[in-house]
């Protein structure tokens, strides 16, 4: 039967990952979702609860993907609590994806946003010389850094972590990290996802330096096709036209970085 | 010569007859802009309330067969937040939908657009009836003629009114509004209509029941345009499943002035209103039409 990508399609959670007390990765079998580009979501039905926008996780098996949750609210609670055995739904994938370039690359990602990046991770060449920064508060927050180290064992390549209370890695900020490598090195393109404060910084430096910059943004989504409107920034759909955008358009868009829509589609600061 | 598009819905004039649907990606003015660039004749908007409304939770929009169900439940940043959001708006040819239960809501809600550069209103009747639980302000008729004469009398812009299959007749529905001197009617908003997963037994909108769209319902709003147009002598606009320009065509056809896109661009994107356009106006260099108007409920003669 050919599959409905819109409606959504119910999978069984094989596999909880915890990555850390607050964030955790439920596997499952899934042959569309296991093959997305870097970038694409896709809508998760947690059934009775809600549907949520979720990064599609790679998950290193064939045939396999995943979500990576960090608890926030009752939506994202509840399916941080799906439990192995369980079902939702998903649709999808939606959304473009990263611009894969070659060379000295740098991506910088924070939190879930860490997410799209590992995806990207799999899908860069042997040749490249890849710098992973991971920012987080703290210690026993921090995840996907053997991930990454995993992914890119047949790179050149330095992963770094920055914790905001010192407690690993390099203390302070990650746009703080990168500001110092990108004076120190000369990079091809950077990439970053996570949240939009530090988005809008890590496409400034960028910027500043002439480096390609791609970001992968959030919204509220209701229907992740392009219909309903709720994800619009200025005149772009993030659902539909994004994820992922240029540094280059998001600094001339002004509700980047500093504004988004809530659930009635008024405007809200950051 | 190339045939012109324009056309004339009662005394609005549009240059292009694909209009955007209420409710599709409409509630910023950076959007309407880009979709007007795409082709678009004119944009209504979201329904607006006199107050901001968050929606039903998701699930609020998901596929089926031939078409999309939604129950988004008419979120919408309110009346005067978007008065203000358009209120320096110059070109764009704006259609402001509005939701609302009684007159007093209209009354509220037409005040925060007089200054405002519109081409005019569009009521959507499918609103819950406040009194008459389970009905819908459409399936009153009688009050359906008391908002529509209360607008009619403050609003200096022409007023539509969008007709649903709710409970009771919707011819009912158009002949309370035509009598109460609307000035066209908008024919279909989506059916009520629902899904249910097989793994979990669940309805899979949070509300349970939500509204169809798209190609699944193309032929029944086709029927009602038609009867409409067959009965009345009120301008029409077409909606609902249009695809494509033969789709276009057909509700011209049935008697509809102008048409309004809406699920379709979930598949073809917002270039669906310039290939409309253009395949309409093929046809008619084809056919050898000049106007649209020529079209125009041609398919009563038979
Ligand atoms: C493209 C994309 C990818 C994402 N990927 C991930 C990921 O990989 N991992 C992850 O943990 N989070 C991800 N998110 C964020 C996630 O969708 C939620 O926004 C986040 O989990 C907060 O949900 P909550 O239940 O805690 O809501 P709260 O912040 O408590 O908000 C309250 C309510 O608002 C609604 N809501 C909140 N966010 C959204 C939204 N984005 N769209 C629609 N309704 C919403 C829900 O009804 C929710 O219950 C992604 C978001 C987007 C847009
Ligand atoms: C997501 C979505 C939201 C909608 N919101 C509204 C709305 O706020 N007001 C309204 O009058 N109609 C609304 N509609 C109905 C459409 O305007 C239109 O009447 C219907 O979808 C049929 O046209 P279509 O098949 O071309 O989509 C909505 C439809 C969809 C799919
Ligand atoms: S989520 Fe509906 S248009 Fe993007």
């Amino acid at each position: 039967m050919q599959r409905d990508f819109d409606k959504p399609t119910m999978v069984k959670i094989e596999k909880v990952i915890e990555e850390t007390p607050t964030v955790r990765t439920l596997v499952f079998s899934d042959d569309v979702l296991s093959a997305v580009l870097p970038g694409q979501f896709a809508m998760v039905w947690i059934p009775g609860v809600n549907e949520l926008p979720m990064s599609v996780m790679v998950y290193l098996e064939k045939g396999r993907a995943a979500f990576t949750i960090r608890k926030r609210g009752v939506a994202s609670t509840s399916l941080y609590e799906v439990k192995v055995g369980e079902y939702i739904g998903v649709r999808g994938p939606y959304g473009n994806s990263f611009a894969i370039r070659q060379g000295n690359l740098l991506l910088v990602g924070g939190g879930t946003g860490l997410v799209p990046l590992m995806r990207l991770l799999t899908f860069l060449k042997k040749n490249d010389n890849v710098t992973v920064l991971i920012g987080s508060n703290t210690k026993k927050e921090v995840f996907f850094e053997k991930m990454a180290n995993q992914i890119l064992a047949n790179n050149k390549h330095q992963v770094i972590v920055t914790t905001e209370d010192g407690s690993y890695g390099t203390a302070g900020v990650v746009t703080d990290v990168m500001e110092k490598l990108i004076f120190e090195k000369k990079f091809d393109a950077v990439y970053t996802c996570g949240p939009e404060k530090m988005m809008y910084k890590v496409v400034q430096l960028a910027s500043s330096k002439k480096i390609f910059v791609q970001a992968s943004l959030e919204r509220m989504m209701k229907c992740g096709i392009g219909i309903c409107g709720s994800c619009c920034i200025k005149e772009e759909l993030v659902c539909h036209d994004g994820t992922v955008f240029d540094g280059k358009y998001l600094l001339s868009n002004k509700e980047f970085g500093y504004t988004h829509r809530n659930k009635s589609g008024i405007i809200e600061n950051y | 010569m190339k045939p012109d598009i324009y056309t004339q819905v009662g005394s609005i004039r549009l240059e292009r007859p694909t209009m955007l649907a209420s409710g599709i990606l409409g509630i910023s003015l950076d959007v309407f802009a880009r979709l007007y660039q795409a082709g678009a004749g004119a944009l209504v908007t979201k329904s607006l309330s006199k107050e901001p409304w968050e929606g039903y939770v998701n699930p609020t929009v998901i596929g089926v067969e031939a078409g999309y169900l939604n129950a988004v439940g008419l979120s919408n940043p309110g009346a005067p937040y978007f008065a203000k959001m358009i209120s320096s708006n110059k070109t764009i040819p704006i259609i402001v939908s509005l939701v609302g239960s009684v007159e007093e809501d209209f009354t509220f809600m037409i005040k925060q657009f007089e200054d405002a550069k519109i081409l005019g209103y569009e009521l959507n009747l499918s609103c819950p009836h406040v009194e008459k639980v389970g009905l819908e302000v459409g399936d009153d008729p009688e009050l359906v003629k008391k908002i529509v004469k209360s607008v009619k009398s403050k609003s200096k812009v022409p007023v539509i009114a969008k007709v649903g299959l709710g409970s009771s007749d919707y011819l009912d529905t158009v002949q309370a509004a035509c009598e109460a001197g609307i000035d066209a009617i908008t024919a279909i908003n989506t059916l009520r209509a629902m899904a249910i997963d097989v793994e979990t037994a669940r309805p899979i909108l949070s509300n349970k029941i939500g509204g169809l769209s798209g190609p699944a319902i193309k032929p029944i709003a086709v029927r009602c345009v038609y009867e409409i147009s067959s009965k009345f002598n009120i301008p029409i606009i077409g909606c609902g499943g249009i695809s494509d320009w033969k789709d276009a065509i057909e509700f011209i056809f049935a008697g509809s002035s102008a048409v309004q896109i809406g699920s379709v661009i979930g598949e073809k994107w917002i270039g669906v209103f310039s290939e409309i356009n253009d395949g309409i106006s093929k046809y008619m260099e084809k056919k050898r039409f000049s106007k649209i108007s020529e079209m125009v409920g041609i398919a009563k003669r038979f």
